[in-house]
């Protein structure tokens, strides 16, 4: 009994979450197979083959699989993934749509977001936005299971010669489609893998002012994130949410720019290697968690601090 | 058309939870309870719906022990019409929520069910999506806007790249992000209206439904703590530390 792990993609590039999610099917221990499950996907496919630690990857391709609808990739991994173990998914917004709704169909419970395995039924998750560690012993006879990236270091991209197979699709049921999207565009890291990652809050008072982030953000190679605050007054896009209901990010660098670093906020960022926060209120909370806070007006840090690098 | 709601009792937002000294759990002792954040949020759409002149009764369930009346009252004051109660004071896991939520969209055959997308305690993100697959139906998770659409609703979703719309058929269910709506207050009035409503309170075994347990809670513990750091006096020194101190520029 192998396990199965699930492909992050987009039909046209392996998703590097995948590689923390295979990491994680290594510290369990078994055989790995990966699913790409999409539409024109075949170079994710040769890219999954290649990932260290492979044994086989199973590819359906099919119109039905192209947006990674939870129906239709739901009802593909329950079908693929009963002779497994285990199946694991990177803790995406895709991974977290679809996987519940396999488990139900093989009628067991999931366990999310692991960021550690004890052993090959008990893990470790944060719970309460990440005030408590909870270890979780799971009797299913399917452990059905997504990976919190920050909590696993990706394998090697390269190195393995995984054979690859054709799988058929499930009947799509036709019951839910693609109607359109909006993705962020932008040249700058992805927040998930990004080294060093620089945040705004409500501090910021408005989109504009996001652009000195930017500028600092190129000099560093760094992404930028924000705080819900942030995104509700409509500085920025949803997708730059850092925290316990947006992006889990733990890079080298966390810069909090005007975030007071309440619990759902630090939910997202606390694992971060060293936490920099620039704050007007010496009392914020953001302070408690900082390697190194300054005390200052950010309209003055921030233009300082970019002409400093 | 009629919709369901979910709504789960949770410990407050506000309240930073601690771990028992034991281990065993985080201690809930005269801890503040509230509804859980989604799930406001959950109501409020379907009151707007209600506004809108889409929806026309609004059923709210709740599973959990018999405490959880206040989190359906709540729901009832902010414009629900009637409540169910499937009471039990055991641990729940999310398969049995998801399964005593099946039975009672077969009884009820709502339009629309809608939960939110995670509970703050447990954080899981699973009961919607589990619902969808006992169902059958269509699901729209971490919705930030649902738009009904004669015999469909078109759900645009907060995906990791942006936002993505789907559009399903009817019945269906949805899970909300923070962004679809800013939840009301209840007014004093309606909360006095709401001691009135409809609350009917049923035991798991009436719907057929069995309480199973597959995970055991091994231990909780508080997570790593980070120490104080220490506070810089410019951006120079900052700047500095980060170069030579901690190297990461
Ligand atoms: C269910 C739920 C889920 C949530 N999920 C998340 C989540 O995932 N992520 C998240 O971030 N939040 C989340 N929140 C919201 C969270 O509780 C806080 O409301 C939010 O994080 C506050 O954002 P903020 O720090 O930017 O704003 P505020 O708390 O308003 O803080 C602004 C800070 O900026 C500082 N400031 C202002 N002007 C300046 C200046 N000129 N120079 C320097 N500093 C300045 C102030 O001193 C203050 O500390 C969630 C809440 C709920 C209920
Ligand atoms: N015990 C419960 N009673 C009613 N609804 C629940 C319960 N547990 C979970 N839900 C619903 O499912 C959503 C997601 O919860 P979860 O899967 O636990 O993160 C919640 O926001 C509720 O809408």
């Amino acid at each position: 009994m192998g396990i199965l792990v699930v492909a992050e993609h987009n039909n046209a590039s392996l998703n590097g979450a995948t590689l923390n999610a295979i990491a994680a099917a290594a510290a369990i221990g078994g055989d790995i197979d990966v699913l790409v499950a999409g539409k024109g996907c075949g170079a994710v496919a040769e890219a999954a083959a290649k990932v260290a630690g492979v044994a086989k990857v199973l590819v359906a391709d099919d119109a039905a699989y192209e947006y990674q609808l939870g129906e239709t990739v739901g009802d593909l991994v329950a079908e693929l993934g009963k002779g497994y173990s285990h199946i694991l998914a990177a803790a995406s917004t895709t991974g977290k749509d679809f996987l519940p709704r396999t488990a139900a169909i093989l009628d067991v419970n999931m366990i999310s977001e692991i960021t550690a395995v004890v052993s090959a039924d008990t893990f470790a998750r944060p719970i309460y936005a990440g005030n408590a560690i909870a270890t979780v012993q799971s009797s299913d006879a399917i452990k059905v299971i997504t990976v919190r990236t920050t909590g696993f270091d990706p394998v090697a991209a390269e190195g393995g010669s995984a054979a690859v197979e054709s799988v058929s699709a499930v009947a799509d049921k036709g019951i839910s489609a693609f109607a359109g999207e909006e993705l962020a565009k932008s040249d700058r890291p992805e927040l998930a893998g990004a080294e060093i990652v620089i945040s705004g809050g409500r501090g910021m008072q408005n989109g504009e002012n996001f652009e000195m982030l930017y500028k600092v953000a190129d000099k560093l190679g760094a992404a930028v994130g924000a705080s819900r605050a942030a995104v509700d007054a409509g500085f920025v896009p949803n997708d730059m949410q850092v925290g316990q209901t947006g992006k889990i990010v733990a890079p080298n660098l966390y810069v909090a720019v005007g975030i007071s670093g309440a619990i759902q906020h630090l939910a997202g960022m606390k694992d971060s290697k060293v936490i920099v926060a620039i704050n007007k209120d010496e009392e914020a909370p953001i302070f408690s968690v900082a390697d190194y806070g300054l005390v200052a007006d950010l309209f003055e840090a921030v233009p300082e601090l970019d002409s400093k690098l | 058309m009629k919709v369901l709601v979910a709504v789960k009792r949770v410990i407050d937002y506000n309240v930073k939870v601690r771990v028992k000294a034991d281990n065993t759990d985080v201690d809930l002792t005269n801890v503040k309870m509230a509804m859980n954040p989604f799930c406001e949020i959950a109501v409020e759409e379907a009151v707007r719906l209600k506004e809108k002149g889409v929806a026309t009764e609004i059923v709210v369930v709740s599973i959990g022990p018999k405490v959880a009346q206040e989190q359906i009252r709540t729901a009832l004051a902010l414009g629900a019409d009637r409540g169910i109660l499937i009471e039990t004071e055991e641990k729940l896991e999310s398969l049995t929520v998801a399964k005593a939520l099946k039975a009672v969209v077969d009884k009820e055959e709502p339009q629309l069910v809608i939960l939110g997308k995670q509970s703050i305690d447990n954080d899981n993100n699973q009961t919607g999506q589990m619902l969808g697959a006992l169902t059958g139906l269509p699901q729209g998770t971490f919705a930030s806007e649902v738009a009904v659409d004669g015999e469909k609703v078109n759900v645009t979703r907060e995906i990791d790249g942006g936002l993505r719309t789907v559009a399903l058929s009817l019945p269906a269910i949805v899970t909300t992000d923070l962004r679809l709506n800013e939840p009301r207050y209840a007014s004093l009035p309606n909360i006095m209206k709401a001691k009135r409503k409809p609350l009917e309170v049923v035991a798991p075994g009436d719907l057929g439904v069995e309480i199973k347990s597959t995970q055991t809670l091994v231990k909780v513990e508080a997570p790593a703590e980070r120490s104080a750091g220490i506070t810089v006096s410019s951006v120079d020194e900052l700047v500095e530390k980060l170069k030579t101190e901690a190297k990461v520029l």
